[in-house]
């Protein structure tokens, strides 16, 4: 059986097909304006990747903030679900799943099964999403990668208190003009990600093991932060930002 | 795709009467005066029975009018604006913002006329959102006197209540010598007490009626409960309420008899302790074609209503009238009205301290045969949101799964409709509990 699950995120969309009970093949685009436009390539692109056409699919879900949108899935469910089914497959010792996306942090408990106990989730507020990353590079004038590369290089804690994106930014301003180093800014960015983020994931009972998915688990500096604020190993799968997709594949399968 | 039912359903046969009276007791107030009645403001725990002792009146309570203008976004949200123009706060109560940007604006909800001007406002204290300040702006603004009587002295539970009944029924003994300097009107015992008989009655047919929905399936949604309930809170001193109510909860026992439900598909039931986002109702027909019915809120069970909770059984019951009660004193004149007035503000659910509401939120949890309790962060009541996350972590110790949101229930400018229905969504999947068309 060949199903497919299609993850339609604030930023990206990525789709993930499934094979047997295998992957076989990933696929990720900018959500952009069109978001239908983007699923269809990217839906196009796997097929083309797994070697079949889009026909041999026998069923697709779809999952994410515009999952509702999609007019060739079978069937949507919900993030917290298909986060759940999808790291249950690739880690089944995982007990408490951390998504962060750009708009959205979820923390999820799961059972042996892979089946949802608890969640919570951030309120409309991006401080404690991936976007907020981006927001503050562009406030600290590098790229991304260069902010996570130069936050492994701080050795100074910078304070930023706000719980607000855009407060925060004026923080980072105001660090920058008190010639703050950039690296620990860039460090106290990531900091105030993690502590916002594991806040709300203590509403849930955190249980070993931890993992941390979604795009921004291939932030190495936030994963070394949040290690830090739980007190726990934090793994991270390969591939983190399509955990969702593929859950939404397996249960398709299911 | 069609849906098999599981039910039959049929609108209320009541439905357009109860709406009728609704519309009526609003409309009241536009023309109070010409019909030489008193207006009167308070808020919705009032005992406001006593007022018929000056002869006719109307009684608004702020709380039921600042909720219709909070469900109608194009008339709540210049409301507020109004408001916050002012320079008032956005923090304060939701219901009281949206009472004052009309009142500022002069734009009577319901009719879109002038607003209203009361004689005089009179009132309990009930709520520290704001209620007393909400009162004192509108005495300041319409130039009206204002009475307030203080009972929180009630919630205390130790020592004795000997003394709190005595200030608090001296209270209603003094209020009602100020009402009669105010409106130079001969207050009229017997007609008060008469009023109060009504008012103590009607609450408990409204506590009954909220109890019928323990039956499988619900004969009753909750959206239509906030339709209805404003007959029991507005209109609780009438006869015309009492018979009104004994319609209904006779119609509900036919229902139930009959077994038509409020929602045909019913296959989960959800309650909630708070009063709903009010420019958001229609988050309970959505969540209708999940088979999800509302069988009740515990606020309005005990605010609207009363009930008589047996905490050792674990059961709850409907409550019987203050004068049918071991050792209570039949009312003869002011005096034992407002001594049982103040006795039986004391000893209603509503005073509960919190240790005892948890035991009451299990008790409805399982009379109305719940599956889930809903609970709202809410921005617009920080009273009502004191312990919520408490009261959740209680709920889920005794295995109650739980879903909570945040946002305002009467400012629709700060809820996250979409972000709301997701969360509820993605509760509901976790209990095996999708959308029946898909």
């Amino acid at each position: 059986m060949i199903t497919a699950g299609i993850d339609v995120g604030a930023k990206t969309i990525k789709v993930v097909i499934v094979k047997d009970n295998k992957v076989v093949a990933r696929a990720i685009n900018p959500t952009g304006f069109e978001p239908l436009v983007t699923a269809e390539k990217t839906m196009d692109e796997a097929a083309k990747q797994a070697g079949i056409s889009r026909k041999d699919i026998n069923k697709v879900y779809a999952t994410g903030a515009g999952r509702k949108s999609i007019p060739f899935a079978d069937h949507n469910v919900t993030e917290v679900t298909a986060d759940a089914k999808g790291t249950n497959y690739l880690l089944p010792s995982v007990r408490t799943i951390v998504d962060i996306g750009a708009e959205e942090a979820r923390g999820i408990a799961t059972d042996a099964a892979g089946k949802v106990v608890d969640f919570a989730k951030n309120d409309k507020c991006a401080a404690g999403a991936g976007a907020f990353v981006e927001s503050m590079s562009r406030a600290l004038e590098v790229t991304v990668p260069q902010m996570i590369e130069i936050s492994h290089k701080s050795t100074k804690e910078a304070p930023i208190n706000a719980t607000c994106a855009v407060f925060a930014e004026s923080e980072v301003v105001s660090l920058i003009h008190t010639k703050i180093d950039k690296a620990d800014i860039a460090n106290a960015v990531h900091d105030a990600i993690a502590s916002r983020v594991c806040s709300m994931v203590r509403r849930i009972p955190i249980e070993k093991d931890v993992v941390l998915i979604g795009g921004v688990a291939n932030n190495s500096a936030i994963v070394a932060v949040m290690k830090k604020h739980l007190g726990v190993e934090v793994g991270v799968p390969e591939n983190p930002e399509f955990v969702g997709a593929l859950g939404a594949a397996l249960l398709a399968a299911a | 795709m069609t849906v098999k039912t599981k039910y039959k359903t049929k609108p209320l046969d009541c439905w357009q009467w109860g709406k009728e009276l609704r519309l009526e007791a609003y409309k009241d107030l536009t023309s109070g005066h010409e019909q030489g009645k008193i207006l009167v403001l308070g808020c919705a725990a009032t005992p406001y029975g006593i007022l018929a002792g000056l002869g006719d009146f109307v009684f608004l309570a702020g709380e039921p009018y600042g909720a219709s203008v909070a469900a109608d976004p194009p008339a709540s949200i210049p409301a507020m604006e109004c408001y916050e123009a002012r320079g008032y706060a956005r923090d304060m109560c939701g219901y009281m913002r949206n009472f004052l940007g009309t009142m500022f604006l002069d734009k009577y909800y319901f009719t879109g006329g002038p607003f209203p001007k009361f004689d005089f406002a009179w009132s309990v204290r009930h709520c520290p959102a704001g209620h007393p300040k909400w009162h004192q702006i509108v005495s300041e603004y319409q130039g009206i006197p204002m009475y307030y009587v203080d009972d929180e002295t009630m919630l205390s539970s130790d020592g004795s209540q000997e003394a709190r009944l005595e200030y608090v029924a001296g209270q209603y003994l003094d209020s009602i010598e100020w009402m009669e300097k105010v409106t130079k009107r001969k207050f009229d015992d017997e007609k008060a007490i008469e009023a109060m008989r009504n008012y103590f009655h009607n609450e408990a047919l409204w506590g009954e009626i909220n109890l019928l929905n323990g039956a499988i399936p619900a004969p009753l949604d909750i959206k239509s409960m906030f339709a209805l309930m404003p007959i029991s809170m507005l209109r609780r001193h009438e006869k015309v309420a009492t018979q009104f109510l004994e319609t209904l909860r006779d119609e509900l026992k036919d229902r139930i008899a009959n077994q038509i439900a409020a929602v045909p598909n019913e296959s989960y039931r959800m309650c909630m302790l708070t009063p709903p986002p009010w420019s958001f109702l229609k988050v309970f027909r959505y969540l209708e074609n999940f088979g999800v019915v509302f069988v009740g809120t515990y606020v309005y069970l005990i605010n609207s209503g009363e009930v008589k909770f047996l905490y050792d059984e674990g059961k709850v019951v409907p409550a019987t009238v203050p004068e049918k009660r071991p050792g209570w004193k039949q009312m003869k004149n002011r005096e034992d009205l407002c001594r049982t007035v103040a006795r039986w503000r004391a000893e209603h659910p509503f005073q509960s301290h919190l240790d005892t509401r948890k035991k009451e939120y299990v008790i409805m949890f399982n009379h109305w045969k719940a599956n889930a309790y809903l609970l709202l962060i809410n921005r617009g009541c920080i009273p009502m949101t004191t312990s919520m996350y408490d009261f959740q972590r209680d709920l889920n110790k005794q295995g109650i799964p739980t879903s909570m949101f945040e946002g305002n229930f009467a400012d629709c400018r700060d809820i996250d409709e979409t972000g709301v229905l997701d969360r509820l969504e993605t509760f509901l999947e976790g209990q095996g509990i999708h959308k029946i068309s898909d």
